[in-house]
């Protein structure tokens, strides 16, 4: 028989102590982008399917949870990303015509447990940068993901970049079916060398050597340089490479380590620019990723440059310090006694916890795990060790 | 600290020389030892001794940072998260489509036919057959694949040949030819980028002993 209280995989409770956490980084964040000028929306847990996958790829259709509105008959679908859902904002209700600074946190769904964490159902915390193409735009939102996680405690962060316009531009040279164009991305992405060559059997010799160069050319920032000897004199190219090396020099400027690795395509397929990661050791996969995709606002009417970053609160949470020291104090139960009230409420102004001892629970104190406790010595109510 | 994941028999034994050209050496023997937790003469890089169906997931939970594991076993798995950048071409043979000894496998292909396909390998299989547009129905099994078509629990079996005497010992046929497998140097992503400074000597000199010895 199945146990009614046993949640499906994946999904989980976050109980007081990690959720105190959560919440405790969510406000910090949150914050944190504020003071960065960047505006906090709610959107909603679920839209039509049509705004929440068109023009984003199939990857996050497949992720996405499906349901039909009884009120319409027509299909709902969870979010399984909030970004689009910010682009849809941009792009349609705020419509500013110059730089859209927007943030959120919220859960989200996906199908398939995802991630580090292999969990459905993400805290996905973010920042979306609109309306600027420039390379700057990616500096300020890779500042503020360095930030972020280094308000969160952690400062051993590298990140890693990489560019999907570099691949786009080679495989358009390639003239290869639309299906190996889909195979070829996918073997880039596990850096499966022979499947790459198997691929690129027919095609020219240049473009091969290009492509193939993809594979080696990740480590430090001095890739870059290397890139540009090997690679292709394409104006696209070399514009992504020296937007790299500008953003990559920024974070080096804030102490952060950089690495690069040009074959790295992980990301959804909505994404068409400079792509970054925050890696931290003790992890098993990336903590925070972004990066440029401005063509989503397209579908939702106007396209808009647009870049940013998000992270899963539950990924950061293997690095949580687990016992939240809970220093609370016991306070009697006697609501007659206008002078307890007064303290007590004195007390939680500053932000001290006060639990009510309510009748009859006695035995049971130490679940409370107070450690000191409010009592009236001579006509004075004070606080003393429990 | 680089722990790496391996499998006893053939893929241990045809790993020893890469390993060795990498400069690493076992302590110790896991077919003698039963020891799970292996060293080397590297204090920073240990081998871990695992079935070879866990490599990949060893890796993909960084549990091990990289592993050794064969093309069959790794394109049954989501990799999501795991590096596959070198073809060690060890460990080699082909995965093949086998039927019984005068079984009609191409008139079946013709007639449109929904068959029975006993494999190990579902994923690969499944891809396989849907590549081709053919129906079938496959069934799931761990082992001894070539005794489905005799007993009549399929018509076809997906599995490993490698030198083709089990097929022919049970009076099977190869009939198709799904895959070439070898096995592969797989690599936890975050290690890759974290652990470069170790983990990319070890990848070239294991890059030179392939080269080296399909030169040879």
């Amino acid at each position: 028989m199945m146990h009614r209280w046993l949640l499906p995989e994946h999904i989980e409770d976050i109980l007081p102590a990690e959720a105190g956490q959560i919440e405790q980084w969510r406000r910090q964040l949150i914050d944190l982008f504020a003071v960065h000028g960047y505006q906090f929306v709610i959107p909603p847990m679920m839209e039509y399917v049509e705004s929440l996958t068109t023009g984003v790829g199939r990857d996050l259709d497949l992720a996405t949870f499906k349901v039909v509105d009884q009120l319409t008959g027509r299909l709902m679908g969870v979010r399984a990303d909030i970004t689009p859902q910010a682009a849809r904002i941009d792009a349609h209700l705020l419509n500013q015509q110059g730089v859209t600074r927007l943030c959120y946190a919220g859960n989200v769904l996906r199908t398939l447990p995802d991630g580090a964490m292999q969990t459905r159902e993400p805290i996905q915390v973010g920042a979306e940068l609109f309306g600027h193409a420039g390379v700057e735009g990616d500096i300020e939102i890779q500042t503020l993901m360095v930030k972020a996680l280094r308000l969160l405690g952690r400062q051993d962060i590298l990140v890693d970049f990489s560019h999907v316009g570099i691949f786009a531009t080679l495989l358009e040279k390639s003239q290869l079916l639309e299906a190996d164009k889909q195979a070829l991305q996918e073997a880039l992405q596990v850096k499966d060398a022979s499947r790459v060559k198997a691929i690129l059997n027919n095609t020219d010799a240049g473009t091969r050597t290009a492509i193939l160069s993809l594979l080696e050319l990740n480590g430090d920032i001095s890739v870059l340089q290397e890139a540009e000897k090997r690679l292709p004199k394409i104006s696209n190219i070399s514009q992504a490479l020296s937007d790299m090396r500008v953003a990559a020099n920024a974070l080096v400027q804030l102490g952060v380590k950089v690495c690069v690795d040009l074959s790295e395509q992980r990301g959804y397929q909505y994404h068409s620019g400079m792509l970054f990661s925050a890696y931290v050791p003790g992890c098993a996969g990336a903590l925070a990723l972004g990066g440029r995709y401005d063509s989503v606002g397209q579908v939702f009417g106007r396209a808009r440059s647009a870049t940013g970053f998000s992270l899963d609160m539950r990924g950061l949470l293997q690095f949580a310090q687990t016992a939240v020291h809970l220093d609370a104090i016991l306070a009697p139960f006697d609501i007659q006694d206008k002078e307890l009230q007064q303290t007590i409420d004195a007390l939680r102004q500053k932000g001290e916890v006060v639990i009510v001892d309510l009748p009859g629970h006695a035995e049971h104190r130490d679940e409370l795990a107070c450690k000191r406790q409010l009592v009236k010595q001579s006509g004075k109510w004070g606080v003393i060790p429990l | 600290m680089i722990t790496i994941a391996l499998s006893k028999g053939r893929i241990f034994e045809e790993t020893k020389p890469l390993l060795a050209a990498a400069g690493i050496v076992p302590n110790e023997d896991p077919e003698t030892s039963r020891k799970l937790i292996i060293g080397t003469n590297h204090e920073d890089v240990r081998l871990i001794i695992v079935r070879a169906s866990d490599v990949p997931t060893y890796v993909r939970y960084g549990a091990a940072d990289m592993g050794i594991a064969g093309k069959d076993v790794l394109d049954e798995q989501d990799l999501q998260g795991v590096y596959q950048p070198l073809d060690l071409q060890i460990a080699r043979c082909k995965m093949m489509v086998a039927v019984r000894e005068g079984f009609d496998y191409q008139a079946c292909l013709r007639s449109g036919a929904r068959l029975k396909v006993a494999t190990k390998y579902v994923k690969t299989a499944r891809q396989h057959f849907a590549a081709k547009g053919m129906h079938v129905d496959l069934i799931k099994l761990y082992g001894s694949m070539e005794l489905a078509p005799l007993v009549g629990l399929a018509d076809a079996i997906v599995d490993l040949v490698s030198t083709g005497g089990t097929l022919k010992a049970n009076h099977l046929v190869a009939v198709e030819h799904v895959a070439d497998v070898s096995s592969y140097l797989v690599v936890n992503q975050a290690s890759f980028k974290l652990n470069k400074n170790l983990i990319q000597p070890m990848m070239d000199a294991f890059a030179q002993a392939v080269k080296n010895r399909s030169n040879a």
